[in-house]
Parts: structure tokens; sequence; C-alpha cells
């Protein structure tokens, strides 16, 4: 057992069990804490994948702002009540067990029952998860959905200003 | 099985169950902000995946993919969590089964 092996078991044990929590708790509030962990130990698979870059920005954009977001509009709602909700026995709930269990067997299968070779990191992986690399090749290869993931932004922005106002002809 | 280093089946096979995980999610819960985040969770998993083929086949192109998925995903969450808003100011809920009106 070596330190990578390690790594990647705790991390991914972390993020199966923080998705699970995220989707059995019945606290809006723990269920987003519980998100912003699943987040930080994909950070780290990130980390151990040596994609640097990405994990940095995992960090920032989905733990930081995004989950910003969610938790102020949870408060802003005010939704901490829902325990004093009825839950009343769904069968969908049995069902979608069954099934997604059946779904993660047939996976786990199919792609543990085929070794694909690739057992080692490339080599060049760490040159490519480097923030230095990633602006060359962004800016280089990828400039026109850099722009147009600009507008898209600009558009959400606006939109969602609009949605979110509380009359419009103000 | 060596046990020196991880085989790329493994980064596979972990993306695939957090993705499954979040679609469970997506399918029973009825609280709308929780449907958002198992939304962002599934993205997240297939962000994983790109990742992994990126650094084993040492190509640049599935990190690209993965920021552009984080900028998308960000715009989602600001239209998303508006149209959440707008839901619960017009109707005081958040719960899709109380939002019919649609529904045929």
């Amino acid at each position: 057992m070596n330190i990578q092996v390690v790594l990647f078991s705790l991390l991914a044990v972390v993020a199966i069990a923080t998705g699970i929590l995220l989707v059995t708790r019945r606290n809006p509030v723990s269920a987003a804490v519980s998100l912003i962990m699943h987040f930080f130990a994909l950070a780290g698979l990130y980390l151990t994948l040596q994609a640097q870059f990405i994990a940095a920005v995992q960090i920032l954009v989905y733990a930081g702002a995004i989950m910003v977001l969610v938790v102020f509009v949870i408060m802003l709602l005010n939704l901490g009540k829902e325990d004093a909700l009825q839950e009343k026995f769904n069968p969908r709930t049995a069902l979608a067990i069954a099934m997604s269990s059946a779904l993660i067997m047939q996976m786990l299968l199919a792609f543990l029952s085929a070794p694909s070779g690739f057992n080692e990191i490339a080599p060049s992986a760490e040159k490519i998860g480097s923030p230095a690399e990633i602006g060359n090749v962004l800016f280089s290869g990828y400039i026109f959905p850099f722009e147009a993931i600009s507008l898209l932004l600009l558009a959400a922005v606006m939109g969602s200003i609009i949605l979110a106002k509380r009359n419009i002809e103000d | 099985m060596n046990l020196t280093s991880i085989p790329l089946e493994y980064y596979l096979a972990l993306s695939s169950i957090i993705f499954v995980i979040g679609a469970a999610g997506v399918i029973t819960r009825r609280n709308a902000i929780i449907i958002f985040m198992c939304i962002e969770m599934m993205l997240n998993a297939v962000n994983l995946t790109l990742v992994a083929f990126s650094a084993y086949l040492g190509d640049s192109a599935g990190q690209m993919f993965v920021f552009f998925v984080m900028a998308v995903a960000a715009a989602e969450a600001a239209v998303g969590l508006a149209i959440v808003l707008a839901l619960f100011r017009s109707r005081q809920t958040v719960y899709v089964d109380e939002v019919n009106l649609m529904k045929w």
C-alpha cells in the first residue's frame, strides 16, 4: 500500500459518503454542507490526477461561489423547517434505491472486469495540469469557446436579475 | 493488480457511483434546491471522468472541457436559483410535486 492508493481510497470513501448524505438529509442546510465536503474531496481527487489548476478552480468556483449562492437562497427562503413536513413513504424511493444499486453494480462490473491497460498517469500529466499550460491551450486552441462562455455568463447574469426581480415594470 | 498505482477504471467506477447517487437524488427528492445540488454533483462526476481521461491519456482537451463545464455550471446555478426564488415568490413552495400547473 503506497500513499497514492491510500489517498485515493480515502477521498473516494469521503466523496461517496458525502454524496449519500446529500441525497438523504432532510435539512437543506446539512445537505449543502455535505455537498461542500464532497467538492473538497473531488478537489483532492483532481490533485491525485495532477490537475492542480482544476483542483483550485473547483474549490474557488464550486465550494466558494456556487455553494455560497445555494446557502444564501436556502437562508433567504427560510427552509429549515422541512422536518415538520410530513414525509409520506413513497414507493418511488424504494424503486429508485433498487434501480440505482443495480445500475451501480452493472457499471462496476463493466469497468472492473475489462482492464483498459491504462495503469499509470501519463508522464506529461504534471505539465498539462499546470496553470501556465492550461492558459496556453485555452488562449490558443479554445479561444472561440472561451469568448462564447463569456457571452453565456453575461446572459445568465442578466436573466437571473430579471427572474429574481419582484416587479419587472419597476 | 499491482498496488503501486491506480488504474484508470477505478476513477471511472468512482465517477459512475457518484453520478448514479446524484441521479437517484434527482428522482427521489422533492425539494427543488436539493434536486439542484444533486445536478451539480452529477456534473462533478462527469468532470472527474474528464480529468481522469485527460491525465491518463496525456491530453489537455479533457481539462479544457472541465473548465467550460464549470463555467456553464456557474451560469446554471445563477439562473436555477433565480427560478427557485421566483417560484417561491409566486407559489410559497419549493417542493416540485406541489408545482403541477403544467402537469398533464
